[in-house]
């Protein structure tokens, strides 16, 4: 049980459909109130689409799960007016240790980039991001959160969905135009509409342990390679908020899950791992076995699927709550254009496009680690110990150390949606279909602010130099917001006109989910009308 | 970089020797260990990632 944090009930409540008053089609059911579906719903709302969310349980996660969190991630949340919250509620850590038998062969610092609005990485309990998310929620009038309500059939028609949902008031039928499963690794969703759920299921077994101690230990990640504590395996040590600490020991593919569960067994590991004199106390404890898995289309007609319902990777890298919220930045805006019918409905086939590529490139990177930290045969061990041997005095070998990759958002390179650039820029980091760079800005009244608090709900024309033409009389897919640089706000410090190469005339546009578009130096109104309406799938 | 296939070695036999010297005392599981840093140590002095697969396409057994 755990001392820090009480776990709040949320009451269910029937839905209108069981009360007997009129309902219509929901224009979105979000499936699971996790911090995939809790995002969705935020993010649909801040658009202003009406959301119903539907969760079989009526509390939040038990134990730290997620835990980590990285910066695009934060500055998703940030856009929908929690990013704060949540970076300040958690860890901020930059230093990572890593200990091979009972040496320390490396250590690196994150080294985050400054002027940025949020870091690098916090790590936060679960538990903790979904009540913030959940009260965010609650407060909207747009959305419609209903707990012990669980979705036990599925049926697609022509123009919706119908859900049958089951209530500790009996069964109701729901019906929406779209419908988002964020209903985990085990989708139930996913099992109902026949979708399969392909993959690699490493052989090894992890134990997971939430432990409350006062220790000296500074807010660093260290993770240990066959340590005398537990030898042979794999140890991690991972601070999170109010004296909780996150241990992993790697277990082995023999271990008895039940065994390894039980308290005496774990907590004799950590007393092995922290000396005998430590005084902690087990919060939560969890085994598990990891696998890198995805569907094979995150679109089925009106139903989509976001999060680990769409995708499973190993936990190193913290690839798994992070890539579900990015998902959901890119699908939200979609799919509120489709609702407003500014794009066609094979719009939604850019998501899978989109985010398929980023869910492989995190399975890649976590399959990799995975690799590193568990080997498969002698020679992959005898590799993994030269690397480890080597880091500890030669510099060469430290990049090849792989204990879990920063999470970084993935480029959607050669998206249908995104235009390539016809003029030369050199700014690396904000290559058509990478994300928008933050920057630090001052305002006209003297306010200090960031780059991306300013972007517009829907697109944005970022303007440096003179602003182009754009020809009014033409037919629009949708307005365009329109951010001057030395107008609207100042790049006082240099750093935006560094980072997106824009010292001079540049004209960025980006999309709703702060993704850059297209590119130029001095557009025409046609060319940035013609890279409006292929980012909203009109080709 | 092509990987160099003609020989480049002043002194193979200088090498060659060295090299099986340099295993004499070790047992297997040493040698393995010191063969898994050779090769670490060389292919980061190597570096070009095309050169690297062209070797290690070389090196592997071929099937039969």
């Amino acid at each position: 049980m755990s001392q820090t944090f009480t776990p709040p009930h949320y009451a269910w409540r029937p839905a209108p459909e069981q009360t007997g008053g009129l309902v219509a089609t929901h224009p979105v059911i979000v499936i699971g109130a996790g911090p995939v579906g809790l995002t969705a719903a935020l993010d649909l709302a801040a658009r202003g689409v009406r959301v119903v969310v539907l969760d079989d349980n009526d509390t939040v996660s038990t134990g730290s799960r997620a835990l980590c969190y990285a910066k695009r991630t934060l500055e998703v949340w940030d856009r929908l007016g929690c990013g704060e919250a949540v970076a300040e509620a958690g860890v901020r850590w930059q230093v990572g240790k890593v200990y091979f038998r009972d040496e320390m062969v490396y250590r690196f610092d994150l080294l985050p980039e400054p002027d940025h609005k949020m870091p690098a990485m916090v790590n936060l309990q679960q538990y903790h991001l979904e009540q913030t998310l959940v009260e965010r929620c609650l407060a909207s009038d747009l959305i419609d959160l209903r707990w012990r309500h669980r979705v036990v059939s599925v049926e697609q028609e022509a123009g919706s969905v119908r859900l049958g949902v089951e209530t500790p008031d009996g069964t109701y039928l729901a019906q929406a135009s779209w419908v988002i499963a964020c209903d985990g690794a085990n989708s139930d969703t996913r099992a109902m509409v026949g979708a399969p759920f392909s993959g690699q299921a490493f052989q090894d077994r992890f134990l997971i342990a939430d432990v409350l101690m006062k220790a000296e230990f500074p807010t660093e990640r260290w993770f240990w390679f066959d340590p005398p504590f537990h030898p042979g395996q794999s140890a991690l040590l991972h601070k999170q908020r109010d004296n909780v600490w996150r241990i992993d020991f790697q277990l082995g593919w023999d271990a008895d899950p039940v065994e390894e569960r039980k308290p005496e067994r774990v907590e004799a590991r950590v007393r092995q791992m922290l000396g005998p004199d430590a005084d902690f106390e087990l919060e939560w404890v969890s085994i598990y076995q990891f696998a890198c898995r995805r569907i094979d289309r995150f679109r089925y007609g009106r139903m989509l699927f976001a999060g680990d319902s769409a995708h499973q990777v190993s936990p190193f890298g913290a690839r798994g709550a992070n890539s579900g919220v990015q998902d959901i930045d890119n699908l939200a805006w979609k799919l509120q254009c489709v609702l407003a019918g500014v794009a066609p409905e094979t719009l939604l086939d850019s998501y899978h496009d989109e985010r398929a590529l980023a869910a492989d490139d995190n399975i890649r990177n976590s399959t990799r680690s995975t690799d590193f930290i568990t080997p498969k045969n002698a020679s992959s061990r005898l590799f993994r110990d030269a690397v480890l041997g080597l880091a500890r005095d030669h510099a060469f070998a430290r990049p090849l150390v792989n204990s879990g990759r920063l999470s970084l958002p993935t480029r959607y390179a050669n998206s249908p949606l995104i235009t390539a650039d016809v003029d030369s820029f050199d700014a690396p980091s904000a290559m058509p279909g990478a994300p928008c760079p933050d920057a630090p800005v001052e305002l006209p009244d003297g306010r200090q602010g960031w780059l991306l608090e300013h972007l517009g709900a829907g697109f944005t024309l970022l303007v440096v130099g003179e602003d182009p033409a754009v020809d009014q009389s033409a037919a629009w897919p949708m307005p365009l917001a329109r951010l001057r640089v030395g107008h609207d706000f100042f790049d006082r410090a240099g750093v935006l006109a560094a980072r997106l190469d824009a010292h001079a005339q540049a004209v960025y546009l980006i999309r709703p989910d702060q993704f850059i578009a297209a590119r130029w130096r001095s557009p025409s109104s046609n060319q940035i009308r013609a890279a409006l309406a292929r980012s909203l799938g009109h080709h | 970089m092509p990987l160099k296939l003609a020989p480049n070695i002043t002194d193979p036999d200088g090498f060659y020797q060295e090299l099986i010297d340099s295993q004499r005392d070790l047992d297997e599981q040493a040698a393995a260990l010191m063969n898994a840093r050779l090769v670490l140590l060389l292919a980061n002095h190597v570096g070009d990632r095309d050169t690297l697969s062209e070797a290690l396409r070389l090196a592997r057994p071929a099937a039969r």
